[in-house]
Protein backbone atom coordinates (compact mmCIF):
# COMPACT_ATOMS: atom_id res chain seq x y z
CA UNK A 1 0.00 0.00 0.00
CA UNK A 2 1.09 3.23 -0.78
CA UNK A 3 -0.42 7.10 -1.45
CA UNK A 4 -2.43 5.27 -4.00
CA UNK A 5 -5.76 6.04 -2.03
CA UNK A 6 -5.08 9.46 -2.03
CA UNK A 7 -5.27 9.41 -5.92
CA UNK A 8 -7.81 10.35 -7.85
CA UNK A 9 -8.79 8.38 -11.18
CA UNK A 10 -7.67 11.13 -13.98
CA UNK A 11 -10.65 11.17 -15.61
CA UNK A 12 -12.58 11.91 -12.40
CA UNK A 13 -10.72 15.31 -11.48
CA UNK A 14 -12.99 17.61 -13.39
CA UNK A 15 -15.58 16.16 -11.04
CA UNK A 16 -13.95 16.11 -7.98
CA UNK A 17 -15.44 18.77 -5.60
CA UNK A 18 -12.44 22.02 -4.27
CA UNK A 19 -12.16 20.22 -0.83
CA UNK A 20 -11.08 16.76 -2.19
CA UNK A 21 -8.88 18.41 -4.38
CA UNK A 22 -7.42 20.49 -1.92
CA UNK A 23 -6.59 17.46 0.45
CA UNK A 24 -4.93 15.71 -2.79
CA UNK A 25 -2.67 19.02 -3.39
CA UNK A 26 -2.62 20.26 -0.50
CA UNK A 27 -3.13 17.86 2.04
CA UNK A 28 -0.82 16.08 4.57
CA UNK A 29 -0.50 12.94 3.27
CA UNK A 30 3.12 10.97 2.81
CA UNK A 31 4.71 14.30 4.78
CA UNK A 32 4.77 15.19 8.41
CA UNK A 33 3.10 18.43 9.06
CA UNK A 34 4.34 20.93 11.25
CA UNK A 35 2.32 23.38 13.05
CA UNK A 36 3.69 26.57 11.17
CA UNK A 37 1.96 24.96 8.29
CA UNK A 38 -1.20 25.92 9.64
CA UNK A 39 -3.01 28.34 7.11
CA UNK A 40 -0.67 26.84 4.26
CA UNK A 41 -2.06 23.38 4.21
CA UNK A 42 -5.71 21.63 4.03
CA UNK A 43 -5.81 20.24 7.27
CA UNK A 44 -7.91 16.95 7.62
CA UNK A 45 -10.63 18.76 9.65
CA UNK A 46 -12.33 22.41 8.77
CA UNK A 47 -16.02 21.90 9.35
CA UNK A 48 -17.66 20.32 12.14
CA UNK A 49 -20.52 20.80 14.01
CA UNK A 50 -19.64 20.96 17.61
CA UNK A 51 -20.20 24.09 19.80
CA UNK A 52 -18.75 27.47 19.31
CA UNK A 53 -15.64 27.87 21.15
CA UNK A 54 -15.33 24.51 22.32
CA UNK A 55 -11.73 23.61 23.93
CA UNK A 56 -12.56 19.97 22.65
CA UNK A 57 -12.71 20.75 19.05
CA UNK A 58 -9.45 23.02 19.05
CA UNK A 59 -7.55 19.84 20.76
CA UNK A 60 -8.73 17.51 18.34
CA UNK A 61 -7.89 19.83 15.33
CA UNK A 62 -4.28 20.20 16.74
CA UNK A 63 -4.28 16.12 17.39
CA UNK A 64 -5.08 15.51 14.15
CA UNK A 65 -2.03 17.97 12.45
CA UNK A 66 0.32 15.87 15.10
CA UNK A 67 -0.84 12.48 13.26
CA UNK A 68 2.85 11.16 12.09
CA UNK A 69 1.06 9.48 8.77
CA UNK A 70 -2.25 10.09 8.12
CA UNK A 71 -2.32 8.10 5.59
CA UNK A 72 -1.82 4.93 7.37
CA UNK A 73 -3.68 6.06 10.46
CA UNK A 74 -6.89 4.73 11.85
CA UNK A 75 -9.02 6.70 14.49
CA UNK A 76 -11.47 4.57 17.00
CA UNK A 77 -14.22 6.91 18.50
CA UNK A 78 -17.58 6.04 20.24
CA UNK A 79 -20.73 8.65 21.66
CA UNK A 80 -19.67 12.00 22.61
CA UNK A 81 -19.00 14.95 21.51
CA UNK A 82 -15.32 14.48 19.87
CA UNK A 83 -17.14 11.72 17.32
CA UNK A 84 -18.95 14.69 15.91
CA UNK A 85 -15.92 15.94 14.89
CA UNK A 86 -13.33 12.95 14.28
CA UNK A 87 -16.16 11.40 12.46
CA UNK A 88 -15.93 14.07 9.64
CA UNK A 89 -11.97 14.04 9.03
CA UNK A 90 -10.30 13.07 6.12
CA UNK A 91 -9.05 9.82 8.57
CA UNK A 92 -10.53 6.50 8.68
CA UNK A 93 -12.59 6.56 11.83
CA UNK A 94 -14.50 3.61 13.42
CA UNK A 95 -17.08 4.43 16.15
CA UNK A 96 -17.06 1.44 18.40
CA UNK A 97 -20.10 1.43 20.94
CA UNK A 98 -19.89 3.32 23.66
CA UNK A 99 -17.87 0.98 26.13
CA UNK A 100 -15.69 -1.14 23.66
CA UNK A 101 -13.17 1.50 21.80
CA UNK A 102 -10.01 0.04 23.33
CA UNK A 103 -11.19 -3.53 22.67
CA UNK A 104 -11.97 -2.09 18.61
CA UNK A 105 -8.63 -1.03 18.52
CA UNK A 106 -7.04 -4.09 19.63
CA UNK A 107 -8.49 -5.84 17.15
CA UNK A 108 -7.89 -3.13 14.43
CA UNK A 109 -4.07 -3.01 15.41
CA UNK A 110 -3.79 -7.04 15.40
CA UNK A 111 -5.92 -7.25 11.70
CA UNK A 112 -3.69 -4.14 10.16
CA UNK A 113 -0.56 -5.94 11.76
CA UNK A 114 -0.96 -8.90 9.57
CA UNK A 115 -2.57 -7.72 6.85
CA UNK A 116 -0.12 -4.96 6.09
CA UNK A 117 3.40 -6.93 7.90
CA UNK A 118 5.53 -4.34 5.91
CA UNK A 119 4.01 -1.38 6.96
CA UNK A 120 3.03 0.36 9.98
CA UNK A 121 -0.32 1.56 10.89
CA UNK A 122 -1.07 3.81 13.74
CA UNK A 123 -4.13 3.10 15.79
CA UNK A 124 -5.37 5.86 17.88
CA UNK A 125 -8.42 5.74 20.14
CA UNK A 126 -10.17 9.42 21.27
CA UNK A 127 -12.79 9.47 23.51
CA UNK A 128 -14.18 11.12 26.32
CA UNK A 129 -13.90 10.87 29.85
CA UNK A 130 -17.29 9.42 30.20
CA UNK A 131 -16.52 6.56 27.60
CA UNK A 132 -12.79 5.50 28.83
CA UNK A 133 -12.87 6.07 32.36
CA UNK A 134 -16.59 4.84 33.00
CA UNK A 135 -18.46 2.29 30.65
CA UNK A 136 -15.16 1.90 28.47
CA UNK A 137 -13.01 1.59 31.83
CA UNK A 138 -12.64 -2.27 32.18
CA UNK A 139 -11.39 -2.29 28.19
CA UNK A 140 -8.55 0.61 28.59
CA UNK A 141 -7.58 -1.11 31.46
CA UNK A 142 -7.41 -4.66 29.87
CA UNK A 143 -5.69 -3.06 26.83
CA UNK A 144 -2.94 -1.75 28.79
CA UNK A 145 -2.37 -4.70 31.00
CA UNK A 146 -2.23 -6.77 27.49
CA UNK A 147 0.77 -4.14 26.41
CA UNK A 148 -1.84 -3.36 22.81
CA UNK A 149 0.26 -1.32 20.79
CA UNK A 150 -1.89 2.01 19.90
CA UNK A 151 -2.75 5.55 21.75
CA UNK A 152 -5.27 6.63 24.19
CA UNK A 153 -6.09 9.83 24.12
CA UNK A 154 -8.94 10.76 26.62
CA UNK A 155 -10.89 14.24 25.89
CA UNK A 156 -11.42 14.79 29.22
CA UNK A 157 -14.17 17.56 29.92
CA UNK A 158 -14.81 15.97 33.28
CA UNK A 159 -18.81 15.91 32.06
CA UNK A 160 -20.99 13.49 29.93
CA UNK A 161 -20.68 16.85 27.69
CA UNK A 162 -23.18 15.51 24.44
CA UNK A 163 -25.89 13.84 26.69
CA UNK A 164 -26.53 17.40 28.76
CA UNK A 165 -24.42 17.23 31.94
CA UNK A 166 -23.83 14.51 34.03
CA UNK A 167 -21.79 13.45 36.08
CA UNK A 168 -18.39 11.31 35.00
CA UNK A 169 -15.68 9.38 37.13
CA UNK A 170 -13.27 12.16 35.74
CA UNK A 171 -15.51 14.94 37.21
CA UNK A 172 -14.18 16.78 40.36
CA UNK A 173 -15.19 16.05 43.85
CA UNK A 174 -17.90 18.25 45.11
CA UNK A 175 -18.55 19.37 41.67
CA UNK A 176 -22.65 19.74 40.78
CA UNK A 177 -23.36 20.06 36.87
CA UNK A 178 -26.47 20.63 35.05
CA UNK A 179 -27.84 16.80 35.19
CA UNK A 180 -26.26 16.17 38.55
CA UNK A 181 -27.60 18.40 41.25
CA UNK A 182 -26.48 16.41 44.42
CA UNK A 183 -22.94 17.00 43.63
CA UNK A 184 -19.84 14.36 42.63
CA UNK A 185 -19.53 12.19 45.54
CA UNK A 186 -16.25 11.13 45.37
CA UNK A 187 -12.75 12.13 43.80
CA UNK A 188 -11.65 12.11 40.10
CA UNK A 189 -10.47 8.88 39.15
CA UNK A 190 -6.71 9.21 39.00
CA UNK A 191 -6.11 7.54 35.47
CA UNK A 192 -2.76 8.19 34.99
CA UNK A 193 -1.44 6.24 38.13
CA UNK A 194 -3.66 2.97 36.96
CA UNK A 195 -1.57 3.93 33.57
CA UNK A 196 1.52 4.08 35.29
CA UNK A 197 0.58 0.48 37.84
CA UNK A 198 -0.64 -0.72 34.06
CA UNK A 199 2.99 -0.09 32.54
CA UNK A 200 1.87 2.19 30.18
CA UNK A 201 4.86 3.26 28.27
CA UNK A 202 4.09 6.68 27.55
CA UNK A 203 2.01 9.23 29.77
CA UNK A 204 0.99 12.51 29.37
CA UNK A 205 -1.53 15.23 30.77
CA UNK A 206 -1.45 18.40 29.53
CA UNK A 207 -4.37 21.13 28.34
CA UNK A 208 -5.10 23.00 25.48
CA UNK A 209 -2.73 26.20 26.08
CA UNK A 210 0.03 25.37 23.94
CA UNK A 211 -0.46 23.96 20.70
CA UNK A 212 3.00 22.87 20.03
CA UNK A 213 3.03 21.20 23.24
CA UNK A 214 -0.47 18.98 22.22
CA UNK A 215 0.64 18.57 18.78
CA UNK A 216 4.64 17.37 20.22
CA UNK A 217 2.73 15.01 22.66
CA UNK A 218 -0.07 13.63 20.55
CA UNK A 219 3.08 12.78 17.93
CA UNK A 220 5.32 11.19 20.45
CA UNK A 221 2.62 8.97 21.94
CA UNK A 222 1.35 7.71 18.33
CA UNK A 223 5.05 7.04 17.85
CA UNK A 224 5.54 5.03 20.99
CA UNK A 225 2.63 2.94 20.54
CA UNK A 226 3.68 2.07 17.25
CA UNK A 227 7.09 0.04 18.16
CA UNK A 228 7.18 0.01 22.24
CA UNK A 229 3.26 -0.45 24.00
CA UNK A 230 0.31 1.00 24.99
CA UNK A 231 0.36 4.97 25.56
CA UNK A 232 -2.06 7.49 27.07
CA UNK A 233 -2.79 10.87 26.97
CA UNK A 234 -5.42 12.83 29.02
CA UNK A 235 -6.58 16.52 27.92
CA UNK A 236 -8.29 19.04 29.67
CA UNK A 237 -11.09 19.99 26.94
CA UNK A 238 -13.53 21.98 29.05
CA UNK A 239 -17.08 21.63 27.75
CA UNK A 240 -17.98 25.61 27.60
CA UNK A 241 -21.84 24.25 27.67
CA UNK A 242 -21.63 22.29 30.66
CA UNK A 243 -19.43 24.14 32.89
CA UNK A 244 -21.04 28.05 31.70
CA UNK A 245 -17.87 28.96 30.09
CA UNK A 246 -18.22 31.77 27.84
CA UNK A 247 -16.32 31.01 24.33
CA UNK A 248 -14.15 34.08 24.67
CA UNK A 249 -13.01 32.89 27.74
CA UNK A 250 -12.00 29.11 27.55
CA UNK A 251 -8.58 29.78 27.28
CA UNK A 252 -8.32 31.31 30.38
CA UNK A 253 -10.07 28.61 31.86
CA UNK A 254 -7.68 26.49 30.26
CA UNK A 255 -4.82 28.70 31.76
CA UNK A 256 -6.18 28.89 35.22
CA UNK A 257 -7.08 24.78 35.67
CA UNK A 258 -3.44 24.44 34.49
CA UNK A 259 -1.88 26.21 36.94
CA UNK A 260 -3.66 25.09 39.82
CA UNK A 261 -4.63 21.67 39.37
CA UNK A 262 -3.69 19.95 35.76
CA UNK A 263 -0.12 20.88 34.88
CA UNK A 264 1.66 19.07 32.28
CA UNK A 265 3.34 15.79 33.13
CA UNK A 266 5.03 13.39 31.06
CA UNK A 267 6.34 10.20 31.91
CA UNK A 268 8.05 7.76 29.33
CA UNK A 269 9.70 3.80 29.94
CA UNK A 270 13.34 4.14 29.22
CA UNK A 271 12.49 2.08 25.79
CA UNK A 272 10.34 4.65 24.75
CA UNK A 273 12.86 7.22 25.27
CA UNK A 274 15.76 5.49 23.80
CA UNK A 275 12.89 4.56 20.83
CA UNK A 276 11.99 8.55 20.31
CA UNK A 277 15.92 9.45 20.59
CA UNK A 278 17.26 7.21 18.03
CA UNK A 279 14.60 6.29 15.49
CA UNK A 280 12.70 9.41 15.26
CA UNK A 281 15.63 11.83 16.61
CA UNK A 282 13.10 13.70 19.24
CA UNK A 283 14.28 14.38 22.82
CA UNK B 1 -50.88 -3.54 -5.52
CA UNK B 2 -48.52 -1.12 -3.88
CA UNK B 3 -45.25 -1.55 -3.58
CA UNK B 4 -45.10 -1.30 0.13
CA UNK B 5 -47.60 -4.42 0.65
CA UNK B 6 -45.42 -7.60 1.63
CA UNK B 7 -47.16 -10.52 0.00
CA UNK B 8 -45.80 -13.95 -1.30
CA UNK B 9 -47.47 -15.56 -4.55
CA UNK B 10 -46.39 -19.64 -5.25
CA UNK B 11 -45.05 -19.65 -9.01
CA UNK B 12 -45.46 -22.71 -10.69
CA UNK B 13 -42.97 -24.81 -9.06
CA UNK B 14 -45.16 -24.28 -5.61
CA UNK B 15 -41.60 -21.86 -5.11
CA UNK B 16 -42.99 -18.80 -3.03
CA UNK B 17 -42.33 -15.56 -5.13
CA UNK B 18 -41.96 -12.45 -3.78
CA UNK B 19 -44.85 -9.62 -4.92
CA UNK B 20 -43.21 -6.94 -3.35
CA UNK B 21 -41.39 -4.87 -6.37
CA UNK B 22 -38.92 -2.02 -5.86
CA UNK B 23 -40.01 0.91 -7.50
CA UNK B 24 -38.75 4.40 -7.38
CA UNK B 25 -40.38 6.11 -4.53
CA UNK B 26 -41.23 8.29 -2.88
CA UNK B 27 -42.11 5.20 -0.38
CA UNK B 28 -42.60 6.98 2.22
CA UNK B 29 -40.55 6.86 5.85
CA UNK B 30 -38.51 3.66 6.40
CA UNK B 31 -39.38 1.21 3.29
CA UNK B 32 -38.55 -2.55 4.25
CA UNK B 33 -35.22 -3.85 3.26
CA UNK B 34 -35.84 -5.45 -0.35
CA UNK B 35 -34.28 -8.81 1.22
CA UNK B 36 -36.87 -8.89 3.85
CA UNK B 37 -39.81 -8.91 1.43
CA UNK B 38 -38.36 -12.00 -0.24
CA UNK B 39 -36.15 -10.31 -3.40
CA UNK B 40 -33.10 -12.38 -3.98
CA UNK B 41 -30.17 -11.18 -5.53
CA UNK B 42 -28.87 -12.54 -8.86
CA UNK B 43 -26.41 -15.26 -9.83
CA UNK B 44 -23.35 -14.74 -12.45
CA UNK B 45 -25.01 -14.04 -15.77
CA UNK B 46 -28.46 -12.73 -14.34
CA UNK B 47 -29.61 -9.54 -13.11
CA UNK B 48 -32.14 -7.54 -11.22
CA UNK B 49 -35.02 -5.13 -12.73
CA UNK B 50 -37.57 -4.14 -9.70
CA UNK B 51 -36.88 -7.18 -8.09
CA UNK B 52 -37.41 -9.67 -10.29
CA UNK B 53 -34.38 -11.89 -11.49
CA UNK B 54 -33.78 -11.58 -15.27
CA UNK B 55 -31.24 -11.97 -17.66
CA UNK B 56 -27.70 -10.02 -17.71
CA UNK B 57 -28.76 -8.99 -21.64
CA UNK B 58 -32.43 -8.11 -20.39
CA UNK B 59 -30.97 -6.21 -16.95
CA UNK B 60 -28.24 -4.11 -19.36
CA UNK B 61 -31.30 -3.39 -21.74
CA UNK B 62 -33.62 -1.94 -19.07
CA UNK B 63 -30.92 -0.43 -17.85
CA UNK B 64 -29.86 1.52 -21.13
CA UNK B 65 -33.53 2.16 -21.77
CA UNK B 66 -33.85 4.11 -17.91
CA UNK B 67 -30.82 5.93 -18.49
CA UNK B 68 -31.96 7.31 -21.70
CA UNK B 69 -35.38 7.79 -21.59
CA UNK B 70 -35.60 9.66 -17.49
CA UNK B 71 -34.74 12.83 -16.58
CA UNK B 72 -31.33 13.95 -15.39
CA UNK B 73 -29.35 11.16 -15.67
CA UNK B 74 -26.78 10.98 -13.26
CA UNK B 75 -23.57 9.24 -12.53
CA UNK B 76 -22.35 8.63 -8.61
CA UNK B 77 -18.68 6.99 -8.68
CA UNK B 78 -17.71 5.93 -5.23
CA UNK B 79 -14.29 5.24 -3.79
CA UNK B 80 -13.36 2.26 -5.40
CA UNK B 81 -13.31 3.54 -8.71
CA UNK B 82 -12.96 7.15 -7.75
CA UNK B 83 -9.41 6.48 -6.21
CA UNK B 84 -6.80 4.64 -8.06
CA UNK B 85 -6.25 2.61 -5.15
CA UNK B 86 -5.11 -0.46 -7.22
CA UNK B 87 -4.14 -1.56 -10.35
CA UNK B 88 -7.26 -1.90 -12.75
CA UNK B 89 -9.21 0.99 -11.56
CA UNK B 90 -8.43 3.72 -14.11
CA UNK B 91 -9.22 1.09 -16.65
CA UNK B 92 -12.64 1.06 -15.02
CA UNK B 93 -13.03 4.74 -14.53
CA UNK B 94 -12.37 5.00 -18.55
CA UNK B 95 -15.31 2.39 -19.02
CA UNK B 96 -17.28 4.35 -16.81
CA UNK B 97 -16.41 7.57 -18.68
CA UNK B 98 -17.03 6.36 -22.05
CA UNK B 99 -20.63 5.10 -20.70
CA UNK B 100 -21.05 8.63 -19.50
CA UNK B 101 -20.36 9.71 -22.56
CA UNK B 102 -22.98 8.20 -24.20
CA UNK B 103 -25.58 9.43 -22.05
CA UNK B 104 -26.67 13.04 -23.39
CA UNK B 105 -27.11 15.62 -20.07
CA UNK B 106 -25.54 13.11 -17.66
CA UNK B 107 -23.96 14.74 -14.70
CA UNK B 108 -21.07 12.85 -12.51
CA UNK B 109 -21.19 13.92 -8.64
CA UNK B 110 -18.94 11.89 -6.91
CA UNK B 111 -18.80 10.31 -3.69
CA UNK B 112 -15.49 10.62 -2.77
CA UNK B 113 -15.89 9.09 1.16
CA UNK B 114 -18.80 8.54 3.66
CA UNK B 115 -17.99 11.03 5.67
CA UNK B 116 -21.31 12.20 7.79
CA UNK B 117 -20.33 15.61 6.08
CA UNK B 118 -22.02 18.42 8.45
CA UNK B 119 -23.50 21.00 9.02
CA UNK B 120 -24.00 21.04 5.17
CA UNK B 121 -23.47 19.57 2.01
CA UNK B 122 -22.91 21.21 -1.31
CA UNK B 123 -25.50 18.88 -3.42
CA UNK B 124 -24.25 19.80 -6.49
CA UNK B 125 -20.17 18.90 -5.36
CA UNK B 126 -21.05 15.54 -3.70
CA UNK B 127 -23.51 12.97 -3.07
CA UNK B 128 -23.19 11.57 1.17
CA UNK B 129 -24.25 8.02 1.79
CA UNK B 130 -25.77 9.98 4.80
CA UNK B 131 -28.41 12.03 3.07
CA UNK B 132 -28.14 10.71 -0.41
CA UNK B 133 -31.36 12.66 -1.07
CA UNK B 134 -30.83 16.16 -0.61
CA UNK B 135 -28.34 15.54 -3.67
CA UNK B 136 -31.29 14.09 -5.66
CA UNK B 137 -34.04 16.95 -4.69
CA UNK B 138 -31.94 19.34 -5.50
CA UNK B 139 -30.73 18.35 -8.91
CA UNK B 140 -34.13 16.83 -9.42
CA UNK B 141 -32.42 13.66 -10.74
CA UNK B 142 -34.86 10.98 -12.04
CA UNK B 143 -32.29 8.41 -12.77
CA UNK B 144 -28.53 7.40 -11.73
CA UNK B 145 -26.15 4.82 -11.68
CA UNK B 146 -24.29 3.49 -8.61
CA UNK B 147 -20.56 2.30 -9.02
CA UNK B 148 -17.75 1.60 -6.72
CA UNK B 149 -19.58 2.31 -3.89
CA UNK B 150 -18.71 -0.14 -0.99
CA UNK B 151 -22.31 -2.62 -0.75
CA UNK B 152 -22.69 -1.89 3.00
CA UNK B 153 -23.08 2.00 2.37
CA UNK B 154 -24.37 1.18 -1.21
CA UNK B 155 -27.70 -0.53 0.61
CA UNK B 156 -28.47 1.59 3.31
CA UNK B 157 -28.16 5.06 0.70
CA UNK B 158 -30.44 3.27 -2.02
CA UNK B 159 -33.09 2.95 0.41
CA UNK B 160 -32.72 6.46 1.60
CA UNK B 161 -33.33 7.13 -1.73
CA UNK B 162 -36.27 4.63 -2.39
CA UNK B 163 -38.12 6.63 0.61
CA UNK B 164 -37.64 10.02 -0.25
CA UNK B 165 -37.37 10.87 -4.04
CA UNK B 166 -38.58 9.54 -7.05
CA UNK B 167 -35.38 8.30 -8.75
CA UNK B 168 -34.35 5.42 -10.53
CA UNK B 169 -31.69 3.58 -8.98
CA UNK B 170 -29.27 1.42 -10.77
CA UNK B 171 -26.14 -0.43 -9.27
CA UNK B 172 -23.42 -1.72 -11.49
CA UNK B 173 -22.31 -3.72 -9.19
CA UNK B 174 -18.34 -5.54 -8.52
CA UNK B 175 -19.88 -7.90 -5.21
CA UNK B 176 -23.16 -9.40 -5.55
CA UNK B 177 -25.83 -6.93 -6.59
CA UNK B 178 -28.40 -4.68 -4.79
CA UNK B 179 -31.94 -5.81 -4.09
CA UNK B 180 -32.80 -2.23 -2.81
CA UNK B 181 -31.57 -0.62 -6.48
CA UNK B 182 -34.51 -0.70 -9.11
CA UNK B 183 -31.72 -2.61 -11.57
CA UNK B 184 -28.64 -4.30 -10.26
CA UNK B 185 -26.47 -5.95 -12.39
CA UNK B 186 -23.70 -8.38 -9.97
CA UNK B 187 -20.49 -8.84 -10.98
CA UNK B 188 -19.93 -5.89 -12.87
CA UNK B 189 -16.43 -5.31 -14.25
CA UNK B 190 -14.90 -3.35 -17.27
CA UNK B 191 -16.84 -6.14 -19.81
CA UNK B 192 -20.34 -5.32 -18.21
CA UNK B 193 -20.17 -1.49 -18.18
CA UNK B 194 -18.58 -1.88 -21.97
CA UNK B 195 -21.96 -3.97 -22.70
CA UNK B 196 -24.08 -1.25 -21.05
CA UNK B 197 -22.60 1.05 -23.41
CA UNK B 198 -23.06 -0.40 -26.51
CA UNK B 199 -26.51 -1.52 -25.39
CA UNK B 200 -26.86 2.72 -24.71
CA UNK B 201 -25.01 2.71 -28.18
CA UNK B 202 -27.66 0.72 -29.48
CA UNK B 203 -30.66 1.92 -28.21
CA UNK B 204 -29.94 5.60 -30.01
CA UNK B 205 -29.05 4.15 -32.88
CA UNK B 206 -32.51 2.13 -33.19
CA UNK B 207 -34.10 5.60 -33.15
CA UNK B 208 -34.33 5.70 -29.48
CA UNK B 209 -34.93 9.79 -28.87
CA UNK B 210 -33.21 10.11 -25.48
CA UNK B 211 -34.90 12.76 -22.68
CA UNK B 212 -31.94 15.13 -23.42
CA UNK B 213 -31.26 14.93 -26.91
CA UNK B 214 -30.68 18.49 -27.35
CA UNK B 215 -28.08 18.31 -24.45
CA UNK B 216 -25.25 16.39 -25.98
CA UNK B 217 -22.24 15.43 -23.75
CA UNK B 218 -21.51 15.26 -20.09
CA UNK B 219 -23.18 18.37 -18.06
CA UNK B 220 -21.40 19.64 -15.90
CA UNK B 221 -22.68 21.06 -12.22
CA UNK B 222 -22.22 24.93 -11.06
CA UNK B 223 -20.24 23.68 -8.25
CA UNK B 224 -18.03 21.92 -10.72
CA UNK B 225 -17.49 24.97 -13.19
CA UNK B 226 -16.83 27.43 -10.53
CA UNK B 227 -14.13 24.72 -9.13
CA UNK B 228 -12.94 24.64 -13.04
CA UNK B 229 -12.61 28.42 -13.16
CA UNK B 230 -10.71 28.33 -9.94
CA UNK B 231 -13.33 29.37 -7.45
CA UNK B 232 -14.18 27.78 -4.04
CA UNK B 233 -17.54 25.99 -4.88
CA UNK B 234 -20.95 27.38 -6.32
CA UNK B 235 -22.98 28.50 -3.93
C1 LIG C 1 -23.88 2.01 25.83
C2 LIG C 1 -24.30 3.45 25.79
N1 LIG C 1 -24.74 4.05 26.92
C3 LIG C 1 -25.09 5.33 26.89
C4 LIG C 1 -25.00 6.06 25.73
C5 LIG C 1 -25.45 7.50 25.71
N2 LIG C 1 -24.34 8.42 25.65
C6 LIG C 1 -23.99 9.01 24.49
S1 LIG C 1 -22.76 10.13 24.67
C7 LIG C 1 -22.73 9.85 26.34
C8 LIG C 1 -21.82 10.61 27.26
C9 LIG C 1 -20.59 11.06 26.63
O1 LIG C 1 -19.73 11.55 27.64
P1 LIG C 1 -18.19 11.50 27.42
O2 LIG C 1 -17.75 10.15 27.02
O3 LIG C 1 -17.54 12.08 28.62
O4 LIG C 1 -17.97 12.44 26.15
P2 LIG C 1 -18.31 13.99 25.97
O5 LIG C 1 -19.62 14.06 25.27
O6 LIG C 1 -18.31 14.65 27.28
O7 LIG C 1 -17.20 14.46 25.11
C10 LIG C 1 -23.66 8.89 26.73
C11 LIG C 1 -23.90 8.43 28.10
C12 LIG C 1 -24.54 5.40 24.58
N3 LIG C 1 -24.40 6.04 23.41
N4 LIG C 1 -24.18 4.10 24.63
S1 LIG D 1 -21.32 20.15 24.65
FE1 LIG D 1 -19.35 20.81 25.49
S2 LIG D 1 -17.81 19.29 24.84
FE2 LIG D 1 -19.67 19.04 23.58
S3 LIG D 1 -19.26 20.25 21.73
FE3 LIG D 1 -20.39 21.57 23.15
S4 LIG D 1 -18.80 22.65 24.34
FE4 LIG D 1 -17.82 20.92 23.32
Amino acid sequence: MSLKTINCSPVFMPYMPKEYLDLINKGPFGKEMKLSQVGSVKELLEEHPMCEGCAMAYFIRMTLIAIPTPEHSVIVGTAGCGRLSLSQAAIPFVYGNYCDTNGVATGIKRGLALRFPEQHKDVIVMAGDGGLADIGFSQVMHSWFRKEKFATIMLDNEVYGNTGGQESGMTRKGEVVKMAPVGKQFEKIDMLSLARASGVAYIARLTITNPARIVNTIRKAILVAREIGPTYVQAYTSCNIEYTIPPEKVMDDARRVEQERYSFVEEMSDAAREYLEKVHNIK
Amino acid sequence: MLNTEKQSLGDKNGKTVASYRVLPGPEGLLPPAAACCGITLPLEGEGLVEGIIRSEQDTIEEMARQLLTRRNPTIFPGPLVLWAWKDGVTVKADCIMELANEIPGVRIIPMPDYRPIYPKIDPEAVINPCHPNLTIAHNKIEVCVFIGVHCHFANITLKMIRAGTNCYTITLCNEAGHEDSMASLPFCGTDKVEALTNAVRKLKAGGLRPYHADTPGIQLTVAQKAVAAGLKNGN
